[in-house]
């Protein structure tokens, strides 16, 4: 973690605490993402990476710690305020998020149909252009049912950035697919990212996918950052929790044979032991 | 001892969850009904085509099924009537027994069961399945606020169509009566018309539209509470479905007796 403080970057974290019940579940992230960067944050399952991506989103009130985007602390703003900073940003879920009822134009088109007040025509152009950014022209007609999973996450990524945001965040944008058309879609953020200036934020568990477009990654475990920094900073660093992450090493658990047996028999005293 | 504790237990979760609900229900009634009048301030207002949307699927395409079911809850009403009526020899007092029966209660019960079957479900049915399809969350962080967006359209809708579909059923309902009187007593249609005229009063088929709207309201906050309440896949929506019809249903009943004790005795 060499990195100069960066001239007001676009997303800042500071020592952000979350629990979902009594259970701790981000332990005081503080992290930084710098404008036209590619931050990936990586993590093992249960790692905290998909809660602190909603709380970037707005979508989870932390339990304490501020989440900054754009200057501004989303969980101080008002609701108008909130809705037009949200205006700016744009988002891809992990399982798409389209509407089903809708076509994959009207899905495309629907947040320039909310916040603008341009022509349909207009709106359709400018739809449609995303569209052939995502390879996915002549689709327009074509519901969410009807595509294959890369196609919806292709049609999923131009409705996040048919406003042209600033900040682009994707869930998971490579996961469950083939390596061919994973591949596509990382060259796809890649190329948001040079012709667009856009910031991304990727959240995911793919390494190869994370080598190919970080420009920095951070890594969570157990609701910590282990290590943020440069692709080759991260492949060097000599935590061995991260190497075993980088080469698929599983952790050596530390056998404690009376918890082993505690848990066995149901009397652990862990709260998922109930 | 210890199952005391857990029964206990058990019942106040239930008791704190249903305060919940009802909390719920409350909060999304008033931001829906202030998206709805000032929404447009905030540059996001109610479409209208969503309105409309929704009316047509509440009320026109329930058009056919109350039909079906209002002229044989009235015809039903006569033939209990006139059999009834026909221990005291007055079967010629049907009329005024099916006509208050139906505007007061019949029509305004069944369209609202009928609506709640098919509409309170199918909104929690919606609901349920954008909320774990991650589509309630899209909607959010496009800055699109899902009370103004999902809810307020079906409040709307369903808050006009149900008094629409419930004046429908009055006439369909009195129509399917009268004609088992004709045919049974030998009165004209006509005939049993103006003495329905002679024997409505405005307030009788008021009272039923009144209901009819609060019932539109239940049948939308119990559909909407359910749906976004939904946890665990596509079981969970099926869960949460039946229990919106169900609760739906009683909240319909309830409220009608309350509202019909209420409102006869003062």
């Amino acid at each position: 973690m060499t990195e100069a403080p960066p001239p007001s970057p676009v997303i800042e974290v500071e020592d952000l605490v979350t629990h979902f019940g009594d259970r701790l579940i981000l332990k005081g992230i503080t992290l930084a993402v710098r404008p036209g960067e590619i931050l990936v944050i990586m993590g093992g399952s249960g790692s905290g990476k998909s809660t602190l991506l909603n709380h970037l989103l707005g979508l989870l009130v932390p339990t304490s710690g501020r989440v900054h985007i754009l200057g501004q602390d989303i969980n101080k703003i008002s609701g108008q305020a909130l809705s037009e900073l949200r205006q700016k940003t744009g988002v891809a879920f992990q399982g798409g998020a389209l509407f089903s009822s809708m076509s994959v134009l009207d899905n495309i088109m629907l947040p320039l149909i909310e916040h603008t007040r341009l022509d349909r025509m207009t709106m359709e152009i400018m739809a449609r252009m995303k569209m052939e950014v995502v390879n996915l022209a002549g689709f327009d007609a074509l519901m969410p049912a009807e595509l294959s999973g890369g196609m919806i996450k292709r049609a999923a990524l131009a409705r996040a950035i048919v406003m042209d945001p600033r900040i682009l965040f994707c869930d998971e944008p490579s996961a469950g697919l083939d390596p061919v058309v994973a591949a596509q879609i990382d060259d796809l953020i890649l190329l948001l990212r040079d012709a667009m200036q856009m910031s991304v934020v990727v959240v995911t568990h793919e390494l190869e996918s994370a080598f190919k477009i970080a420009d920095r990654i951070c890594v969570l475990d157990q609701g910590e950052v282990l290590a943020l920094g440069t692709v080759d900073e991260i492949r060097a660093n000599p935590n061995h929790r991260i190497q075993n992450l980088l080469n698929r090493r599983i952790e050596e658990a530390e056998l404690d044979p009376e918890e082993y047996l505690r848990r066995l028999t149901g009397q652990s005293s862990t709260k998922e032991g109930s | 001892m210890t199952k005391l504790v857990s029964t206990m237990d058990k019942v106040g979760r239930a008791t704190a969850q249903g305060v919940a609900e009802v909390g719920l229900a409350g909060t999304l009634l008033f931001q829906a009904i202030g998206w709805t009048l000032w929404g447009w301030r905030r540059r996001q207002p109610v479409r209208l085509s969503a309105v409309f949307v929704q009316g047509m699927e509440v009320g026109i395409k329930a058009l056919p099924i109350v039909t079906i079911l209002s002229v044989t809850i009235g015809a039903m009403l006569a033939i209990q009537g006139i059999y009834s009526l026909s221990a005291f020899g007055a079967e010629s007092q049907v009329t005024l027994g099916v006509a208050l029966s139906v505007t007061r209660e019949f029509a305004p019960l069944i369209t609202g069961i009928l609506v709640a079957g098919r509409s309170g479900s199918a909104l929690a049915a919606r609901l349920g399945t954008m909320k774990i399809n991650q589509e309630i969350d899209a909607l959010v962080v496009m800055g699109i606020n899902p009370v103004r967006f999902l809810v307020a359209p079906a409040l709307l809708g369903t808050l006009v169509m149900l008094p629409a579909l419930t004046i429908w059923a009055d006439f369909i309902a009195l129509l399917g009566a009268g004609m088992y009187v004709s045919v049974e007593l030998g009165m004209s249609l006509s005939a049993y018309t103006d003495e329905l005229i002679s024997l409505l009063k405005v307030n009788d088929v008021i009272h039923g539209l009144g209901k009819s709207a609060l019932f539109a309201v239940l049948i939308v906050l119990v559909g909407v509470v359910n749906g976004a309440s939904v946890t665990g896949g596509a079981e969970g929506v099926g869960r949460m479905t039946t229990r919106s019809v169900v609760h739906a249903i009683s909240a319909i009943v309830i409220t009608d007796m309350i509202f019909a004790f209420v409102l006869t005795r003062s």
